[in-house]
Formats: structure tokens, sequence, C-alpha cells
């Protein structure tokens, strides 16, 4: 009930949203009831997740195709990921309200939203692949149409026709996965897929093609090259269901497929799977320091995070076959916990540039600064978003990186070669991505939040609504709960690994609560909550030390900046000069980066320009190539377009023959 | 045993150190820290010839052990430099390709030499195994060195390291005979007297020692 | 309750040798270079001297300038609380394992970064963006310590490594002395000693550390220079525990194994400075794009430490 009512209630605002019209109030109306909707669909889920451990109730309705009824069910896996998502639905529809009658054109956003909100929740308790792929279809054609919300701009334009192709290719790869989990007999029901014996090349291909379908709207390296350009594109609070939820629900495509349906995934792909993750995370994370742009930056980033949960899946894949099932569900834990939190933080930070876009109309680094003074809320929870984000202690960010290395730490005890010798290398490109994460956000919140305003526009940043400083203050506080208390979600989720890993671990073993102590109390632990309140208590000695021994006299002066006394916001540190060291380090090799000085001529007052180029080698080899490709065979195909009607028929003739002739060939094997 | 394992732990450690050497050469990026990276790497190499020769009471590996200290780590070292005074080569290292990738390149071959050697010697003792992999490491990073250095002295110092493993391999397995060492290394000091001459030679014709200048005489272009 | 009063000497003790340890390399220092150098007691003397002047802001600064000194400096206190310096019978030893360790140090490097860009100058951004680069190679390169270590012992918890490494589990390993050498190089770094960064630089390009906390005055900059100390002898107390933890007291051991502990950490923080004051005296500064190649080498250190100790054991 709790989830059936919010689920149609959301198909009819989206109706009523055409209906809105001009009037603000409308608009704000439907974000309020989307609210309720997905606070609705988030207890249902917690509900489900706190009861039973087993498989939940499930549905059968008589729509969809005469002879194929609808399959929903409620299990565990979908219970958490419903959790996940409508956490960020809910905090992104309060955001709404407030933000929506800044958009441009709102009317292009408001009845889209819930149909978007419906898609992705669908995906999570369709029970059979025809339910899956049509909800699957629903969220990408609803996000498409977000995508192309503000259509003026040809940048955008661009994003959605490249986001409509990836989204078309991916589907297309998980429309063929499912024929061949289904089987000749056409099994199209999960329940029947998961009995269903496969063939080791149709489960090869199974694995390969729900990597490609999944993992092109998650992000994954190669396929990651229309995310930073769609995510940015849509306004910022569908930019962090996109980036915060979207791509989890396809790593929930990517999980339901691996570890339920497939049901056994042979340790290599585990590996490459492992491997995929880090360059993802490397990647990403290189890309994200290198953005001007806030959102670009915040969408690399998304790449980088999916990067690291797809390490932790490759890892319980491995294990799993390996027989490691304790590791394999700390590794998968592990996973799962990075996705929530991956989507708190990830809505946190998109939700902030979206106030940042309100308040300043800029989103460009290079024209903001100095940002915290005039938005004191904002800019402390995005402090909050940007630290969990860096993986810092004792925030939440930190916790499931440090199962994560707990789990891969353990990677080598697994007997294959390629195993023992790439576990330390993800190990560290895995920590590599962590420490530029660090960077990348330190660079991002000091541009954007801290120091001088760089353009009249940041210097009068005016005051956003109350609901849009709530949601945010709600999300970081949230980031800071679970990782200070993270015991009583990694229960829930060890809960939710059973099924799939066959073991219910305690994540807390030996020392009990507050203490995360997978396998084993000597093998390392860890406790937020002691950290947490020993830091507290350091910080107070320290304030009572300096306050007793010292003086507490402050003044207010001008920057001391080694005597040069300057009033020019230009002199600082921009968001270029930041990333150049590590530029200078990574891309020159990795991107071509190329930097040229054009120095004006001797006695020109212009200023020298320093332009930076470079190159995106994924874009360039994977897609440009493809581009090619399809341009050669369509300059091929056009001359069909001038064929008589006799050599038309002949070729259909010649399709039917060849048709009949394979049916044939394979009645007689 | 605990001496055994005491002096096999020894015996790596020097290894280690022979390999540390190798990849430092690779870091290197003046002529001259180079060739006392070459040196050190040679005086490793003494210290684990000594060191085995203890362990295995073997003395001939004293024999060794002396030469690379005289020559390799004296001689040769001290040669160099004065050639590289005497012509005034340019002191910089020039490379083809950056530090970075070819110490990355430089792990992945340390790693590749590991998974060579382990399934090889599975039920040999470790010493062996541990010698095998460090010794095959160090031949192929000096390889590498010659491959991704442009200056004739270094490809030289490459080459010489490469040698370097070879005697770590020989030094570690057990019942190499002296001849072989002896006439390894003087077939080094030979080499090494060549090369000086032919940098004079090259030197005096083209008045470069950069490879990719002396790529355009090559006989078969012209 | 004895964990708990053991934690609590060493919580105070780590923040009261600190300036001692500093003071001790400055002096070694100055002896070396041919100059008398100030008694090893001068760091609390400048530090209380710092806390008795009022402490000047920027006008462009925002709270999170004035609250980093302290976040930083309890971040950094926090770590060395944890590493068992003398004893690893410390009540709050499972509440932070390596990796904990390194990510403690990480906030405050975030913190004293940020804190670098909040007055909006020019040196400010300089030394944060430097600042990151090192670290964002140099603290994979310490997990990849850790790693090794883990593989090694079994154990990511820094008291149960030292009791493996104690009970002689570990022989004269080449992965523990790859490993060693990693932890030396990022420690250089971390600590922005020389090659890396020169601590007694000011108003040089090469600056790092220093062009943070250029802003700094009064108790804030007593506290950003307090909590350099700390690191310091966190280090130390990292690498002497781990790599040679003879002396350290287990658990159940009485007054005279503690005390034994204490002279022997003592003991190692002497040699330890002594060894880094020499080292910085006849080693020259590096360039800062080889900050890259002298981090990553520590990088595929740790690495080769880990890919080494599949031929040291029996695999």
């Amino acid at each position: 009930m709790l989830i059936a009512a919010p689920m149609s209630s959301l198909l009819a605002l989206a109706v009523l949203g055409v209906l809105a019209g001009g009037e603000m109030w409308r608009h704000r109306l439907i974000y309020v009831c989307c609210a309720i909707a997905s606070l609705a669909l988030l207890v249902g889920g917690a509900r489900h997740l706190g009861q039973s451990p087993g498989t939940g109730p499930a549905f059968i309705l008589p729509i969809g195709l005469p002879w194929m009824e609808a399959h929903f069910r409620l299990d565990n896996l979908s219970a958490l990921f419903m959790v996940v998502v409508n956490i960020a639905t809910c905090a992104a529809s309060v955001f709404g309200i407030g933000y929506c009658s800044h958009l441009p054109e709102p009317r292009r956003v408001t009845p889209f939203f819930p149909l978007f909100l419906f898609g992705m929740n669908a995906v999570l308790i369709a029970d059979d692949a025809f339910m899956f792929l049509v909800s699957w279809e629903f969220m990408s054609l609803s996000s498409w149409l977000l995508v192309l919300a503000d259509h003026r701009t040809a940048e955008n334009r661009d994003a959605a026709l490249v986001y409509l192709i990836m989204a078309t290719f991916g589907t297309f790869c998980l429309l063929t996965c499912f024929g061949l989990l289904a089987g000749p007999e056409g099994a199209y029901s999960f329940a029947a897929m998961r009995d269903a014996k496969l063939e080791p090349v149709a489960g090869f291909l199974v694995v390969a093609l729900a990597l490609m379908g999944a993992g092109s709207k998650a992000g994954l390296v190669p396929l990651h090259a229309w995310l930073p350009l769609a995510h940015p594109a849509a306004p910022s609070h569908v930019s962090a269901l996109m980036s915060g939820v979207m791509t989890k629900v396809a790593l929930y495509g990517l999980i339901r497929i691996l570890f339920d349906l497939h049901g056994h995934v042979p340790w290599g792909w585990g590996a490459a799977i492992m491997v995929i993750g880090g360059i993802t995370a490397v990647l990403g994370v290189l890309y994200a320091i290198l953005q001007d742009d806030l959102k670009k930056l915040l969408a690399y980033s998304t790449v980088e995070n999916i990067g690291v949960v797809v390490i932790g899946l490759g890892l319980a894949i491995a294990f799993k076959d390996g027989g490691e099932k304790t590791l394999a569900a700390l590794a998968l834990v592990a996973g799962l916990y990075h996705i929530v939190n991956h989507s708190i933080f990830k809505t946190l930070l998109f939700l902030s540039a979206g106030a940042v876009i309100t308040a300043t109309g800029e989103r460009d680094l290079g024209r903001l600064g100095g940002l915290l003074k005039r938005m004191p809320w904002t800019g402390a929870a995005t402090l909050v978003g940007a630290a969990a984000i860096s993986a810092l202690p004792p925030l939440n960010g930190f916790v499931s990186e440090w199962l994560i290395f707990q789990s891969l730490f353990k990677g080598p005890s697994l007997p294959h070669w390629a195993m023992k010798f790439g576990v330390p290398v993800v190990g560290a490109m895995l920590a590599l991505a962590a420490a530029l994460a660090a960077t990348c956000f330190v660079r991002a919140y000091g541009i954007a939040f801290l120091g001088r305003p760089r353009s009249p526009e940041a210097a009068q940043a005016h005051a956003i609504p109350g609901t849009m400083r709530w949601t945010m203050a709600v999300l970081a506080a949230l980031c800071v709960v679970l990782g200070a208390v993270p015991v009583t979600l990694t229960e829930a989720l060890s809960a939710v690994v059973q099924p799939l890993t066959g073991i219910n671990i305690a994540v807390s073993a030996d020392l009990g609560w507050p203490w995360l102590s997978p396998v084993s109390s000597t093998r390392g632990s860890y406790s937020g909550t002691v950290l947490v309140l020993t830091g507290a208590a350091l910080f107070v000695i320290s304030i009572v030390l300096v306050h007793g021994f010292g003086t507490t006299r402050t003044r207010r002066a001008d920057a001391w900046d080694c005597g040069h006394r300057e009033n020019i916001p230009e002199t600082q540190y921009t968001g270029q000069s930041f990333a150049q060291p590590l530029r200078r380090v990574f891309g020159s090799s990795l991107f071509g980066a190329r930097e040229t000085v054009d120095m004006p001529e001797p006695g020109d007052l212009g200023p020298a320009r320093l332009v930076v180029r470079l190159i995106d080698p994924v874009w360039i080899i994977f897609y440009q190539s493809v581009i090619r490709v399809v341009g050669f065979l369509a300059d091929r195909v056009n001359r069909m377009q001038f064929l008589t009607v006799r050599r038309y028929l002949l070729m259909m003739f010649a399709t039917l023959v060849f048709m009949l002739l394979v049916v044939a060939v394979r009645q007689t094997q | 045993m605990v001496l055994t394992q005491l002096s096999y732990d020894m015996a790596h450690l020097i290894g280690a150190g022979v390999l540390m050497a190798g990849f430092q050469l690779l870091y290197q990026r003046r002529l001259f820290a180079v060739l006392n990276t070459f040196a050190f790497q040679a005086l490793a190499l003494a210290a684990a010839a000594a060191w085995q020769a203890h362990i295995q009471n073997a003395p001939h590996l004293y024999v060794t052990a002396g030469i690379a200290l005289v020559f390799k780590a004296m001689i040769v070292p001290f040669a160099l430099h004065w050639l590289v005074e005497r012509l005034g080569i340019h002191k910089t290292v020039e490379t083809a390709m950056s530090i970075g990738w070819t110490m990355i390149a430089g792990v992945a071959l340390v790693a590749l030499s590991i998974l060579l050697v382990l399934p090889v010697t599975a039920n040999a003792a470790a010493l062996t195994r541990e010698s095998l992999a460090m010794a095959m490491s160090v031949v192929l990073l000096g390889l590498l060195m010659m491959i991704t250095r442009h200056n004739a002295v270094t490809q030289v110092v490459g080459f010489m390291a490469l040698e370097n493993g070879l005697i770590l391999a020989a030094v570690s397995a057990k019942g190499m005979p002296l001849v072989v060492e002896i006439s390894v290394a003087f077939s080094v000091l030979v080499a090494m007297t060549l090369f000086g001459i032919f940098f004079f030679r090259i030197r005096e014709r083209f008045e470069t020692l950069d490879l990719n200048d002396l790529e355009t005489y090559r006989g078969d272009r012209q | 309750m004895t964990p708990v009063i053991w934690q609590l000497v060493q919580i105070f003790l780590v923040v009261g040798l600190a300036p001692a340890v500093t003071g001790w390399v400055r002096l070694v220092k100055s002896r070396l270079q041919g100059r008398i150098g100030a008694s090893p007691l001068q760091p609390y003397r400048d530090i209380y001297r710092l806390l008795q002047k009022e402490a000047v802001v920027a006008h462009s600064a925002s709270w999170v300038f004035r609250a980093a000194p302290y976040v930083t400096f309890s971040a950094v206190w926090l770590a060395a609380a944890i590493i068992p310096a003398f004893t690893t019978d410390l009540v709050l030893v499972p509440a932070a394992d390596l990796i904990a360790l390194v990510a403690l140090l990480g906030v405050a490097r975030f913190w004293t970064a940020l804190a670098g860009m909040d007055v909006g100058t020019a040196f400010g951004g300089i030394g944060a963006s430097r600042e990151m680069m090192i670290a964002s190679l140099a603290e994979p390169a310490m997990l990849m310590v850790t790693f090794s270590l883990s593989l090694i012992t079994g154990t990511t918890a820094p008291a149960q490594i030292i009791g493996f490494v104690l009970s002689g589990g570990v022989g004269i390993e080449v992965s523990m002395g790859l490993a060693l050498a990693a932890l030396v190089m990022v420690s250089i770094a971390e600590n922005g000693r020389i090659p890396i960064d020169n601590p007694a630089t000011h108003l040089e390009l090469t600056m790092v550390h220093e062009a943070m906390v250029l802003e700094y005055s009064g108790r804030h900059l007593a506290l950003m220079e307090g909590a350099g100390m700390v690191r310091l002898t966190l280090y130390m107390a990292l690498i002497g525990s781990i790599f040679a933890p003879w002396g350290i007291a287990l658990p159940g051991a009485g007054a005279v194994g503690l005390t034994i502990g204490l002279g022997a950490f003592l003991a190692k923080c002497f040699v330890l400075a002594t060894v880094l004051a020499v080292f910085e005296t006849v080693i020259a500064k590096m360039r800062v794009f080889r900050y890259a190649d002298f981090l990553g080498g520590a990088l595929l250190l740790g690495l080769l430490a880990t890919i080494f100790i599949y031929v040291s054991e029996a695999v």
C-alpha cells in the first residue's frame, strides 16, 4: 500500500504538471506532492528493510502485453535502493519547491519530474525483464526530457542528443542481456531466470552486456562520455537526481543481474570489473580536477565514485567465486555503503550548486569566490558534503572507503595470480583516486566559497529560499550521522547482501557496537563514534589550553600577503592555476595537456593569455572511431536510396531466403 | 635454522639493494648521479657476492665479489666519469619517455619477472626463487634503461646494469664455475674499452653522442 | 583502568615532547652548518610567545580561517594519540587503524589548505595547490605501505602489527625494507622537510607549507606550528614503533616495562631526529615538478613492497 499509492500518485502528478501552466503556486504544490510521495516510498522501503530478511511480497498486475502479466516485487535489495533513491528524491523535491521559480522555463520541468521519480522507483520493484526494461526506458526518456529543459543553448541540445544515443545503446544491451537470460523458452520473469542454467558462452555475454548496458548508464569508463555533458545540462535538482540516484539505479541493475539473476559470475570477470572500476575512479577524478564548471566537476566526480563502488562489486564477485563468502559479503557491503553515501553527498553538492546558481547566476569557478560569507548556511552544508566526498573521517564517505580498503587488502588471499597482482594495483588506483578527490574538492570549495569574490555577481550573491537551505542542512546532517554511527547501517546492509552471497556477516565482529571490525577485531577496526567524541574532547582541550595560556585578543586588518598590498581579486589563485601542478603531473601524458602563452606585442597593454588545451583520449579512441565507422556505413547505405524497385525487391527476396536458410540449418542440427 | 633464515634474509636484502639501485638508475636525471648510482649498484652486487660466498662456503665467489668491487664499482664509473668530462658531454640524462612512466614500466617488469619465475621455481627453496626474481628484474630494468635513454653513456650504464643482473643470478645459484664469471667480467671490460674508443670516434666525427642524431648516419639510410 | 591512564599519558606526552623534537632537529642542523644554534627548548618559548600575541585576521577571512588551526591541531593530535608510542595498551588504539590514521592526517591537511585559500591571496593559493598535489601522491604511497604491512602481518591495526613484529613473525624481509623506504619518503614529504619543502624558508617561491599559513599570527600560528611539530613526532613514533618496535610495552607489562617503553620511545625520537637533521643538511632542495617523480617513486616502492611479499612467502 505504501508503495502502490505513491507510485500511482506520481503518475497523476505528471498529468497535473502538464496542466500547471504559468501559475507558480501550482508548480510548488506539485513539488510538495512529489516530496510527500517520495517520503511515503522512503518509509515503505525502510519498513521492509527493517522487517524480513528474505524475499518480499510479489504483486502481479494484468497490465502490459495481453499474454504477459507485470510482475512486481519488493525484496531486500530493492528496498535498500528504494530508501537510497527516495532520500534523494525527497530532498530534491523539497529543494524544487523553492527552486522551480528560479528556472527559466518551469513548465518544461514540472511535468517530467514526477515521471522521472516514477521511472526510477519502478525499475527497483520490477520483477520481470519486460517491466524492468519499460521502467528503465521511462527513467531514461523522462530524464532526457529534463536534460532538454533548457533547450535554447546549443550545448544542452548536443548533450541531450549524446545522452539519447547512449541511453538507446544501453537499453539495447540490456534487452539483449535479458534475452540471453530468458533463454530459448522466453522465461522473462526474474524468478524463472534465477532458476535457469546458463551456458558458459551465454553467461559470458550476459555479464559483458550487463556491464555495457548498466555501465553506460552508471558512467563506467569508457562509456562515461555522455554523463558530464548530460547531468549538468538539466536543472540542478534534476542533476542531483541523475548523478546521485539514477546512476545508483543503474548499479542496482548491475547488482541484480550479476549477483541475483546470473548467479555464478566467474572470478575473471570480477578481476576485470575491479580494474575497470579502478580506471574509472582515477580518470573520473582527474577529469573532475581539471573542470572549471561547477556542475561538470560534480558530474565527473560521480564517475569517480561509481568507479569506487564498482571496485567493491568486482571484488565481491571474485571472492564469491573463490568461495570466500565472508569477504564477498564484506566487499558487497562496502560497495552498497558507498552507494548510500554517494547518493547523499552528491545530491547535497548538486543542490548546493543549484543554490549557488540561484544566488549568483554563475557556475564557472573563475567567477565565484567568497560565497561562504554571503551564504553561510549553504557554505557550511557544502563544506560537510565536500569533506564527506573527500573520504575524511568522521564523515560517511570515509566509512565506505575504509570498508572497501579492508576488503581489498584481503584480495591477495585469492589463489589467482591475476588477483594477487591486480589487487595491489587497483589498491594504488583507489588510494590515488581518494587522495585526488580531496584535492578536487579543496579546489572546488576553496575557489567557490572561500577567498574574495571574483565577479560582481558573486559579490552580490542574494539569499536563497529557506526550503533550499533546510534540504541541504538535513542532507549534511545525514552525512555526519552515517559517518559517526556506521554500525546501524552496516547491519542493515549485511541483511541485504545475505541472499546475494549466502552469508550474513557481522561487520562489527567481536567488539560490538560502535566498533567496525570486519572479519575479526585483530584485523583492524574503526569507530567513527569514538573518534568523534575523542576529537571533540581534544578540540575543546586545545581551545582551553590556548585561551588559558595566551590571549584571546583578535584584530581585523588587511591581508598580509608578504607585504603585497593590493585589492585586486584577480590576483587570487583560480581553478586553473590550482589544478596546474596536477595537470603537469598527470595531464600531459593522459590528456595531452598543452599550455600556450600568447604574449602581447611590446607596447601593447593588453593582457597575456595562457591557453590550456586538453584532449580526451577516451573520446578520440572510442567515440570518434565509432562516429567514423557509422559515417562510413551511412555513406555506403546512402546509395541504396536510389535503387530501382526491382532491386529493392531483390534485396527483400534475398533476405527472406537467407532467413529461411538459417531456420532450415538450425532445424537440421 | 635461525641462522640460515637470517642469512637468507640478508641475501635477499642485499639483492633488493641491487634492484633498488636499478630503479634509482631510472630515476636519476644527471649523468654523474647515474654513474654514482651505478657504482653503488656494483658495490651492492659485490656485497651480495661476498655474502653468498660466506653462506655457501664457496671461496671462489669472493673473487667475483672482488672483480665486481674493483672493476665495476671503481674502474668503470671512474673511466666513464673521465670520459664525460673529457668529451664535455651534456650532463643531463635525455629521456625518451618521462621518468614517471619509465618507473611504472619498471614496476610492471618486476611484476612480470616475479610472475615468470614463481611458477618455474615452485619447488625450489625460497632463496633461489627470490634471488632469481630479483636478478631477472635487474636485467629487465637494465634493458629498459637502454631503451628509454638517448645518451650513449646512459646506454652503456644500462648495459652494465643488465650484466650486474646476470652476475646476481649467477652468484645466487650454486655451482657456477669461476671461469665463466671471470670471462663475463673481462668481456664487460673489453666492451667498456670498445665503447670508450667508439665514443671518441663518434664524437670526433659527428660531434654528438645523442643516438637520435646518430640514426641519420646509419648505412642503410644513405 | 590502566589503558585509560596510559592513553592520557600518551595524549599529553606527544604534545609535550613535540617542540623538543623539533628543537633538537634545529639544533643539530645549526651545529652541522657551523652555527651555535638555539637551545632545543626554544620552540616552547616560541609557542608561548606566539600565544601571548594578539591574532591578526584579514578582513576577507571567514570563519573557516579561524576554525582551521583548532581543527588541524586536534586532528593531528588525535592521530598522534592513537599511534602506540611507548605501549600498545592504549584504550583508543582500536578506534583507528593505519588507514584511518592516514585519513585523520588528511583532515588536518584539508583544513590547512582551505585556510590557505580563505584569505584570497596568491601565496595561500600556491601553498594549498602544491600541498594538495604532494598529498595526492603521498597519501596513496602511505596506503600502499599499509597494504604491504597488512599482507605481512595480517592486520592494519598498529598495535597488532607491533605485536606481530615483536613476536618474531617477521624476519628481515625485503618487503619491510621497501615499505620502510616508502614510508620515510612519505614522511619527508608530509612534514615538509628537505628535499620537498624547506621548513626554515620564508618568502621563497618554492615554499609550500609556509605559504599556506602565511596569514596566520598569534595563537592561530602557534596552533599551526604546534600541529607541524606534533606531526613530525607522530611520524617518528610510527616509524619507530612499526619498524623498530623494540622496547615498546605490550599489554600486561608492569611499571618497569612501561619505563623501558618510555625510555625507548625517547631514544628513538632522539636517533630519528638526529638522522633527519643530518639528512637535511647533506641534501639539496628539489624543484617543484620533481616532487611527482619522488613521490611517485614512493608509491611505486609501496607497490613493489606488496608484490615482493608473494616471492618471499611460500605461496
